[in-house]
C-alpha cells in the first residue's frame, strides 16, 4: 500500500484512456471475422445480450473494485482483492491481474510494431502497384517466415522501438503520459475509422468479379439468420468477444479506477467508456475490413480467408485499387488506426505492474517502467523467434483467453458473494452521476456469475467442430481448442519433444507453457514477499 | 442489401451512436464534485 502522486488530470481524459484500453486490434479484426463465422447479423443479438448481462455488470464491478482498493492505497489486483476479504488466498487470484497483462503485452506489442512499420511503409508507398500474392509475401518476409527459427531484422527493430515508446509513455505517469496520449489518439482513431467506413460503404460494386460489391459484404454481416440464435457455439463466441473487446478480466480497469476517490462517479464513466468501445466496434469495426474485401475479392474469398492476417496481407492491396493518393491515405489511416488501438491498450496493460511495484516495493515510476520493458522483452523474444512453432498462439490462448475468464469468474464471485452484493451495490452507486437500474443488483449476484461459469465450463470441454449435440448422441469428441484438449495436446499425432534429433513444435509449445507458469509463479512470489513486508510493518 | 439486413444495421448502429453520445454528453454536463476530487486539472493549486 502506498500514498501515490499518480492521478488523472480530467474526467474526460480518464474516460478516453479507459475507452482506449478497451478499443484494441480486436475491434477491427476479431469482431467482423467472428460475425462472419457466426451467422452474420444474428451474431449481434447474442453479442448485445452478453454485453448487457456480462459486459456492463463486469465493467461496474471492476471499476468499483478498483476504486475500493485505491482507498487503501492499492493499485493492482492482488491487494485490491485482498482488501475485500479476510481470506488470504484471494490475493493469489489477483495475480492474474498482473500475469495476464505481462503475458498479453509480450505478443501484443509485437503486433503493434507491425502496424507501426506498415504505417510507415504505406506512407512511403511501398504497396503501390504490388499484386495481392506479393503483398502477402511481403508480410511473410517481414516476420521472416522461413519454416524454422524466425529472425526478422526489421521486425525486431520495430518491436524494440514500439516497446520503447510504450515504456517511455508509461514512465511519464498517468496524467502526463497515458492520458495525454489518449486525448490525442482516441479522436484521431475515430477520424481514421470514419474515413475508412465512409470509403467502404460508398464503394458499392467494383466490377472486379460478379459479386464484388461492398454492400454484399454489409448484407452478409447484417442479414439475420435465426438458426444461429439456437446454436450454443454462437453464444459462446459472442460472449467471448465481449471479454476481449471490453478488456474485462484483465486487471487494467481496476488499476485505472484505483486512482479515483469514493465520492467520484464510476457508474456513468464505465457506461461511457463501454459504449464508446461499442461504437468503435459495431459502427466502425463492422464497416471496414469485410465490406472492402468483399468489394474487391468477392464474398466466397472472404468467407474462406477471413482472419486476423487479412489486415496485413490483404488490405494494402485493396487500398491500392483506389489510386495512389487515396491508397497512401487509406493505408496510413488503417495502420495508424490499428497502431493507436494497440498502443492505448498496451499502455493500460503496463499499469498493473507499475502500480504493484510502486506500491509494494517503493520503486520509482521510471524503475517500474523500465523493468517492465525488460521483462516484456524477455517474454516476447520466444514469440518472435519461434513464431512459426506456435509460441505466439500459445501465449494468446493462455494469457489472452483462458486467464480472462478465470479471473472474471473469481472476481465476480468475490464481489457478489464474499464481499457481499449489498456492500458491492453501495460501491457501484456511490457518487454515481446516473441512476443505476436496480435490476443489475440481481444480475450481478446471479446472472453474471452463472453466465461466466457456463462460458468457463464450455471452454473446458468444447466438442470438436462446436457440435454440442454430440454430447447427447454419443459422438462426443474433445476439441483440440478446448482447455482440456489444449492441455492434453488433443489432435497432435506426434507427441515427442524431439524428431530426428531436432526439437518438435510440441517442444516449443510446452516450453512456452513452462515460461508462462514460471511468470505466474514469479508474480506469486512477489505478492508473497509483499505480504511479508506488510505483516512486518503491522 | 436486403431490407432486413439494412433495418438491423441501421437500428443497431443508430442505437449505439445515440447511447454513446447520450452518455458522453451526460459526463460533460454533470457538475464537478467539490474538491478534493480525483482530477488534478481543475485544482486551484496544481
Amino acid at each position: 500500500m502506498s500514498k501515490t502522486n499518480e492521478g488523472w488530470g480530467s474526467r474526460v481524459g480518464l474516460i478516453l484512456a479507459m475507452a482506449g484500453n478497451a478499443v484494441g486490434l480486436g475491434n477491427f479484426l476479431r469482431f467482423p471475422v467472428k460475425a462472419v463465422q457466426n451467422g452474420g447479423g444474428t451474431f449481434i443479438i447474442p453479442y448485445l445480450v452478453s454485453f448487457l448481462l456480462m459486459g456492463i455488470p463486469l465493467l461496474w464491478v471492476e471499476w468499483s473494485m478498483g476504486r475500493f482498493g485505491g482507498r487503501y492505497g492499492d493499485h493492482s489486483t492482488p491487494f485490491i482483492l485482498d482488501n475485500m476479504t479476510k481470506k488470504r488466498f484471494w490475493k493469489y487470484f489477483g495475480v492474474f491481474g498482473i500475469f495476464t497483462n505481462v503475458g498479453v503485452i509480450s505478443y501484443y506489442t509485437y503486433i503493434e510494431s507491425w502496424t507501426l512499420s506498415y504505417t510507415i511503409k504505406s506512407l512511403k508507398g511501398d504497396f503501390l502497384g504490388v499484386p495481392l500474392n506479393q503483398v502477402g509475401e511481403m508480410f511473410d518476409h517481414y516476420v521472416n517466415i522461413s519454416g524454422g527459427i524466425n529472425l526478422p531484422t526489421w521486425g525486431l527493430l520495430a518491436f524494440i522501438v514500439t516497446l520503447g515508446i510504450n515504456i517511455y509513455i508509461l514512465s511519464r505517469g498517468l496524467s502526463n503520459g497515458i492520458e495525454k496520449v489518449a486525448k490525442v489518439a482516441m479522436p484521431l482513431l475515430i477520424i481514421f475509422g470514419v474515413f475508412l467506413a465512409i470509403m467502404s460503404i460508398s464503394l458499392g460494386a467494383t466490377g472486379k468479379c460478379a459479386d464484388c460489391n461492398s454492400h454484399i459484404g454489409l448484407n452478409f454481416l447484417w442479414k439475420p439468420d435465426a438458426k444461429s440464435l439456437f446454436n450454443p457455439t454462437v453464444w459462446l463466441e459472442a460472449a467471448g468477444q465481449i471479454f476481449f473487446t471490453l478488456s474485462v478480466g484483465m486487471g487494467t480497469i481496476h488499476c485505472y479506477s484505483s486512482y479515483l476517490r469514493k465520492r467520484d462517479d464510476i457508474a456513468l464513466n464505465a457506461m461511457t467508456a463501454g459504449w464508446m468501445n461499442g461504437f468503435v466496434e459495431i459502427v466502425l469495426g463492422a464497416s471496414v475490413v469485410v465490406p472492402i474485401a468483399v468489394g474487391y475479392l468477392g464474398l466466397d474469398w472472404v468467407v474462406e480467408n477471413a482472419g486476423f492476417m487479412m489486415a496485413f496481407k490483404t488490405m494494402p492491396f485493396l487500398f491500392d485499387q483506389w489510386g495512389p493518393a487515396l491508397a497512401v491515405m487509406a493505408g496510413v489511416a488503417w495502420f495508424g488506426l490499428l497502431f493507436i488501438a494497440g498502443i492505448t491498450s498496451s499502455l493500460a496493460m503496463g499499469t498493473p505492474w507499475m502500480g504493484f511495484m510502486q506500491d509494494e516495493f517503493k520503486w520509482s515510476r521510471n524503475k517500474s517502467a523500465w523493468t517492465l520493458g525488460l521483462l516484456v522483452l524477455l517474454m516476447a523474444l520466444p514469440t518472435i523467434l519461434f513464431f512459426e512453432y506456435g509460441v505466439f498462439d500459445e501465449y494468446d490462448y493462455w494469457t489472452g483467453t483462458v486467464s480472462l475468464v478465470v479471473f472474471a469468474l473469481a472476481e465476480i464471485i468475490l464481489f457478489a458473494w464474499v464481499f457481499g452484493i449489498d456492500k458491492g451495490w453501495e460501491e457501484i452507486t456511490s457518487g454515481a452521476d446516473m441512476k443505476v437500474p436496480f435490476v443489475f443488483k440481481f444480475v450481478i449476484k446471479y446472472i453474471t456469475p452463472a453466465f461466466i461459469l457456463v462460458i468457463f465450463l464450455a471452454s473446458l470441454i468444447t466438442p470438436e467442430g462446436g457440435d454440442w449435440s454430440s454430447i447427447f448422441n454419443g459422438n462426443y469428441k474433445l476439441s483440440s481448442q478446448s482447455i482440456i484438449g489444449k492441455i492434453l495436446h488433443v489432435g497432435e499425432t506426434n507427441k515427442s519433444w524431439f524428431v530426428n534429433g531436432q526439437p518438435s513444435k510440441l517442444f516449443f509449445i510446452d516450453m512456452s507453457r513452462v515460461l508462462l507458469i514460471s511468470l505466474f509463479a514469479g508474480i506469486c512470489f512477489l505478492v508473497h514477499q509483499a505480504q511479508k513486508q506488510r505483516s512486518k510493518l503491522k | 442489401m436486403s431490407k432486413e439486413a439494412l433495418i438491423l444495421m441501421v437500428v443497431v448502429q443508430l442505437t449505439v451512436i445515440v447511447l454513446t453520445t447520450y452518455f458522453f454528453l451526460k459526463v460533460l454536463r454533470s457538475p464537478a464534485k467539490s474538491e478534493p476530487d480525483s482530477y488534478s486539472e481543475n485544482d486551484d493549486i496544481p
